[in-house]
């Protein structure tokens, strides 16, 4: 079975909001139609989107560190939104695992996003059916484009490429190995919805350096190095031979 | 969750209506084992079913304002082997239909006495419409009190309270209507519906508090720890990604103040509870129409304040990602 999902490394992730406007741009004008902007330019703008970036501080001043977080559907596994839906617009696909809405069955209800503990659902104030990501699957299967870019719009944008795409299910997937050797974890796993999408955590690259290791101990020019003469007193032939 | 008006109107007129059927076929099945004073089929039986079906023909309306897309509503009986609220999109109707024939039948005393036991209880075609609506009643207040307590992250609903208290508040309601239509068109059955419903209100006032203190100790399991995946005890939200909000900050919190939340508690647990139960204690006594119509008033007024409330109540997880701008 394939479970196609993003994983997202947090370690290199910069907050720079590429694959939020990559996202709004691709699905804006997708064959599923806009998503809606209320007051773009005005007061209270307002509108849908896939995906946001958020940014968290961890710590308190002076030792404070900054975590930018982009969140969106984590398509999971086994996900609370889909059962409660009344119409059946709401589905997981079997074939690759993404979870989709079928805009022309739903009824803005909203109850799907009220089932999500994960808040990725937004309705569309103008449309009033929900809305979330895709996993930009209309991009995924398209034959006219070329293979490297049959890929979600957010990861093809990602200039620091902290957004990995891939099935999850193939063990020796790129994120599969990337979930397995990096410490990738899921967003509150006390629910039990087993969220496809991975986050990769802050990593520290700290270098240990001990003392002794600045000041070698062992240091064989201590022992092999010839130190410098004493002093002549004895006549030189410099002194004798003065002309 | 922040409030939305449809719903509160949608759950508390059906609760009248599906009560006020309740106690409709309570005082036939008493009457048809002789309990009861035997009542006039129309007058009593037929306007009072079509009093209930007015009720949940106003929650169906109110139901209509919550949908984006209300054409596309039939879609909603699809899924009624997962979702709770494609069940109640199901029964509701069922339940509308079998009041308005048990109204029907009563109306047009549609009413053949299909067998009479020994000790002289009679089984009338009627009592197995009723019987089927009760039924139906009560399969309806499970499928709308399952809606929020299935959802187990709210954990605020996720509870066998939540079904209690919308069955008991409902059957409340309804009751009080009885009671009062009862003083109108049947003054010999007042006492008997005065009583059950402050029966039912003592229930429900028991029921609704023990959610009140249960929710009121719940810890919450998700923390902005496990929202983000970080483990430290400092962690403060600094962008949520927009600034001018989104449905996610509109739709998720009720956006008033403690001291507002706390107003909304206290009098929804004097006007939906201590309040009518003095009114119909008084107007019992007194066989005061007015008092009964204003006991019924106020108890509903009280509910709206009690639906309100439990949806400000119910703290969505999603909220954890939406703190500041």
């Amino acid at each position: 079975m394939t479970q196609l999902a993003l994983v997202i490394d947090l370690n290199v992730c910069v907050g720079c909001h590429a694959c939020v406007t990559s996202c709004k741009e691709w699905n804006t004008s997708g064959p599923a139609g806009f998503m809606t902007d209320e007051n773009p330019y005005a007061k209270d703008p307002t509108g849908t989107f896939f995906n946001r970036v958020q940014t968290y501080e961890i710590g308190e001043f002076p030792n404070t560190e900054t975590l930018h977080f982009p969140k969106s559907c984590l398509h999971c596994e086994d996900p609370p939104c889909v059962p409660v839906c009344p119409t059946g617009a709401s589905y997981k696909r079997k074939e690759d695992g993404i979870v989709l809405v079928d805009y022309d069955k739903c009824i803005g209800c909203r109850y799907c996003s009220w089932a999500c503990p994960y808040g990725v659902r937004e309705i569309d104030e103008q449309q009033q059916v929900m809305k979330k990501c895709t996993l930009c699957v209309d991009r995924l299967y398209d034959e006219t484009l070329p293979e490297s870019e049959r890929k979600p719009a957010c990861v093809l944008a990602c200039p620091t490429s902290a957004r990995l795409y891939g099935d999850v299910h193939d063990p020796e997937s790129e994120v599969s190995v990337a979930i397995r050797e990096e410490g990738g974890y899921p967003l509150m796993p006390e629910w039990g919805t087993m969220p496809s999408n991975h986050y990769l955590p802050r990593r520290k690259t700290r270098m240990h350096i001990h003392e002794d290791e600045l000041q070698r101990a062992d240091n064989p020019l201590n022992k092999e190095q010839r130190g410098p003469s004493a002093p002549v007193k004895t006549p030189t032939l410099d002194d004798s031979t003065s002309w | 969750m922040n409030p939305a008006f449809s719903v509160i109107f949608l759950t508390t007129l059906i609760g009248v209506g599906q009560g006020m059927f309740l106690a409709l076929f309570t005082g036939q099945s008493y009457s048809a084992v002789e309990l009861l004073p035997t009542q006039d089929s129309a007058h009593f039986y037929g306007t009072g079913a079509m009093l209930a079906l007015l009720f949940l023909v106003g929650g169906l309306v109110a139901s209509f304002f919550h949908l984006g897309r209300p054409e596309r509503a039939w879609r909603a009986a699809t899924q009624w082997r997962t979702s709770w609220l494609s069940r109640e999109v199901i029964v509701l109707p069922i339940m509308m239909g079998l009041v308005f024939f048990y109204s029907l039948m009563h109306w047009f005393e549609w009413d053949t006495v299909l067998f009479t036991t020994k000790a002289g209880a009679r089984l009338q075609l009627t009592l197995i419409i009723g019987t089927l609506g009760m039924l139906t009643t009560f399969a309806l207040f499970i499928c709308t009190g399952m809606i929020y307590a299935c959802l187990k992250f709210l954990q605020e609903w996720h509870s066998p309270l939540t079904v209690i208290n919308y069955i008991l508040l409902g059957t409340a309601s309804g009751f009080t209507l009885a009671t009062a239509f009862a003083n109108i068109s049947a003054p010999e059955l007042m006492r008997f519906y005065a009583i059950w419903s402050m029966i039912i209100i003592a229930a429900g006032f028991i029921t609704r508090s023990a959610s009140l203190v249960r929710n009121s100790r719940i810890k919450a399991k998700s923390t902005i720890q496990t929202a983000i995946g970080v483990r430290h005890t400092k962690i403060q939200q600094k962008a949520m990604g927009f600034m001018g909000g989104s449905v996610n900050t509109r739709d998720f919190f009720h956006h008033a103040t403690a001291t507002f939340l706390k107003t909304m508690k206290w009098s929804f647990l004097l006007l939906a509870f201590v309040v009518p139960f003095i009114l119909l204690w008084v107007g019992m006594d007194k066989h005061n129409s007015g008092i009964l119509i204003a006991a019924f008033v106020v108890q509903y007024i009280g509910l709206l304040a009690e639906r309100w409330f439990f949806f400000a109540q119910a703290n969505h997880p999603q909220n954890l990602y939406y703190q500041t701008i």
